[in-house]
């Protein structure tokens, strides 16, 4: 089976297996990490500077926990890889970039002229995140 | 009224593109039904028990003549002739293809209209008091506000799978006329001591199957830290909101369980930390969109007087017209309830009337009101004459404001897919049995409120009196409510006892309006008498059995 992964980074991917929330807290040389939708994002927070890669999972698209979790991160500093996991459809794509995932496993394969398309829905965006896309009313108001 | 700039023009435009691709998808089977689903609902299109229905969104109930031609144009094209208003402040077409959507919403991007967000568990159209910006008693406009709401809840990209839909209603009146506390966030434009204008943020009311009146969160959240406020709000939900039980996935059930205290805790958390982020528009752009709500270039000279000699015109007057905050000028209120009419609905032709009259007479303004009602909000006192004889050659002149005519009535299952019974013919029923205009008015204000199930579309625990509609063994049977009431005293209604049929619920409204009748005491409306004298004298006289003959 190959697994489909659209990637927007340049560094090399980690090769490590993600692990749970809870055993990270116990592993003080692991890695990767893997938020489920119930998991606090932020208690990863002490320890972004040794984490490469944060998986969010996705068990089912309706969930959308995983958009705030994604933010939270991205709010505190964190710079590594960021994929959103599980049932990652099309129509979810440009929303997750926003929130700061730059990497999709999606279940079901998207191919990469179908996600660039999906990110460039908005031509523009109501709401400043962490993206670094300038929001609307700061167009209007150029500082 | 508030202008896209190209920057709204072309949001609008890419959401009509996506959606075009998205049925085109769907038609070509691409997207099966439940991947579809969530995507057409986030363009107010459902799937009822007859045809689509399109939910069309009216931002907090403003329109200008253009785009109130529009609807009814969009009634004749694409639908038999008529839209119907609604509680929320939109407008439903009941009868839609699928493959005319995308055009629909074409033609309602030309004039600056969309359906973005009026369904699925995201953050719906804000609403607002229909006399904004022409209340007497108004403290500040809400609508720049609202628009302020309006542009930062569009395509949110964090919140667009909540637990749960998300309403929010911003007014600033001490009246409140848009039952604000009734919703996800109820935002009351206040002022302090010293002249300044905050937020009260009020969090966690709604109707539906467990009616809940929202406790204030934030007591005055400054004006420019309102987006913040309400993204530490939402962001709170949408982690912890509960996920496992739609029933209970609203957020008035998470700031009921974890209480008020703590939800206000951890927003206040969140909102420290979404402070640093500076994520809120500067007050230049709260100032650039006060600039569309100016006071219209009121004529300062207009008279006070009014000729009230037409009888019927000054009924229509007494009833229907309210105080305005400009001398001369006046706040008409259009009413969609004639006699044995169907709540809310217009033809298209009145569509088009009421445009034009807007046109001609408002400054190019109409509001729809969550009553489902039309608002013209600035009339000049000497037009009022004319105005009301062409909307009386329309059938659009009922007296009946806030009177037990002025029904508020969900589609109920002549539409609804999820219905228990039917609204729309109960309500006819009942405007038929009080069609008298006189004994109306002896009723003095009387608000009822129909739902076609415990979802609560039509407001019933709200309602002075309320009706709901459940399923008794497959039969269609009525609960009565009583003592329910929105605004500054918001209320909700309790059940009477055993439900009725059709016939039957009829009955139980006119015998508990007859109650009223004989127990007023001077000054007091319908929902006064009942909280002076509580349920009991109701319940008798409703559930008394006819004394048997002999
Ligand atoms: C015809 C199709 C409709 C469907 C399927 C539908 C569905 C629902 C559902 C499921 C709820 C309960 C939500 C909850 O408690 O979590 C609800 C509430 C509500 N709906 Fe509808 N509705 C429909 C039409 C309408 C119409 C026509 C209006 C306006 C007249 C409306 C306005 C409302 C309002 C005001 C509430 C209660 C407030 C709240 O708690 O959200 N709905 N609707
Ligand atoms: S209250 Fe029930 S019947 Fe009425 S529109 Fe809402 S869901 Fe349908």
């Amino acid at each position: 089976m190959v697994e489909q992964n659209l990637r927007y980074r340049s560094d090399e991917p980690v090769s490590d297996p993600a692990v749970t929330v809870d055993a990270f807290a116990d592993q003080n040389n692991a890695t990767a990490v893997r938020i489920e939708p119930g998991d606090d994002a932020r208690a990863l927070l002490p320890h972004l500077d040794r984490i490469a890669l944060v998986e969010v999972n996705f068990p089912a698209y309706t969930d959308g926990r995983g958009y705030s979790a994604a933010r939270i991160l991205r709010e505190h500093g964190y710079a590594g890889e960021l994929r959103a996991v599980g049932d990652v459809l099309l129509d979810q794509l440009s929303h997750m970039r926003r929130c700061g995932f730059d990497s999709f496993a999606p279940n079901q394969a998207i191919s990469s002229e179908a996600a660039d398309k999906a990110f460039a829905t908005w031509p523009d965006v109501y709401q400043k995140t962490v993206d670094g896309r300038p929001a609307i009313w700061a167009k209007r108001h150029p500082a | 009224m508030y202008q896209y700039d190209s920057y709204d023009q072309s949001m609008v435009d890419a959401r009509v593109a996506e959606f075009r691709g998205q049925v085109e998808r769907r038609l070509a089977g691409d997207l099966t039904e439940d991947q579809f689903k969530p995507l057409r609902l986030k363009n107010g299109l459902y799937l009822q028990l007859h045809a689509y229905m399109l939910r069309v969104a009216v931002p907090y109930g403003t329109l200008n003549s253009r785009q109130m031609r529009m609807l009814g144009d969009i009634a004749d094209k694409y639908d038999r002739g008529y839209g119907h208003f609604t509680t929320r402040q939109n407008i439903q077409y009941n009868w839609i293809k699928l493959e005319d959507a995308p055009d629909i919403l074409a033609d309602l991007a030309s004039v600056e209209m969309h359906a973005i967000q009026t369904s699925g568990n995201c953050i719906r159209n804000t609403t607002s008091d229909q006399f904004a910006g022409a209340a007497a008693d108004e403290l500040v406009d809400p609508r720049p506000y609202a628009e302020l709401l309006r542009q930062w809840s569009t395509f949110h990209p964090e919140f667009d799978y909540l637990p749960r839909k998300f309403k929010i209603a911003i007014i600033g009146s001490e009246t409140d006329r848009a039952a604000m506390k009734l919703h996800d966030i109820g935002i009351q434009l206040v002022k302090n001591d010293a002249g300044e204008i905050g937020c009260r943020f009020y969090v966690g009311g709604g109707m539906g199957r467990t009616p809940m009146i929202a406790p204030v969160i934030g007591d005055f959240v400054s004006p420019l830290q309102m987006v913040s406020y309400a993204e530490a709000c939402l962001r709170v939900y949408n982690r912890y909101g509960r996920r496992d039980n739609k029933y209970k996935a609203r957020i008035k059930i998470l700031v009921h369980e974890i209480g008020a205290d703590e939800y206000r805790r951890q927003v206040e958390e969140e909102f420290a930390h979404i402070l640093t982020l500076g994520l809120e528009p500067p007050a230049a752009e709260l100032e650039r969109i006060k600039g569309f709500f100016e006071q219209p270039g009121f004529d300062a000279n207009a008279s006070d007087e009014l000729d009230l000699s037409d009888p019927d015109f000054a009924l229509w007057v007494d009833q229907n017209v309210h105080a305005h905050k400009q001398p001369g000028y006046a706040i008409v209120n259009i009413s969609l309830k004639p006699v044995g009419g169907i709540p809310g609905d217009a033809t298209a032709d009145q569509i088009r009337l009421m445009a034009d009259l807007a046109l001609a007479h408002s400054f190019d303004e109409l509001r729809v009101t969550h009553a489902q009602n039309i608002v013209l909000p600035h009339v000049k006192k000497a037009d009022l004459y004319g105005l009301w004889q062409k909307l009386d050659e329309a059938g659009l002149a009922a007296a009946n404001l806030d009177l037990i005519g002025d029904i508020i009535a969900c589609p109920g299952l002549d539409y609804c897919a999820l219905a228990n019974a039917r609204s729309i013919p109960v309500a006819q029923k009942i405007s038929n049995r009080f069609a008298d205009l006189g004994r109306q008015r002896e009723l003095g204000e009387l608000k009822l409120k129909i739902s076609g199930c415990i979802n609560a579309c039509g407001h019933h625990h709200a309602g002075h009196i309320g009706i709901l509609g459940v399923d008794r063994k497959g039969v269609e049977n009525y609960q009565l409510l009583l003592g329910g009431c929105e605004g500054a005293d918001t209320s909700l209604g309790t059940i009477t006892g055993p439900g009725f049929n059709e016939d039957g619920i009829v009955d139980a409204v006119e015998k508990a309006t007859d109650v009223y009748l004989a127990q007023r005491a001077e000054g007091e409306r319908f929902v006064d008498t009942y909280r002076r004298i509580g349920m009991a004298p109701f319940k008798e006289a409703i559930y008394a059995k006819e004394p048997a003959n002999g």
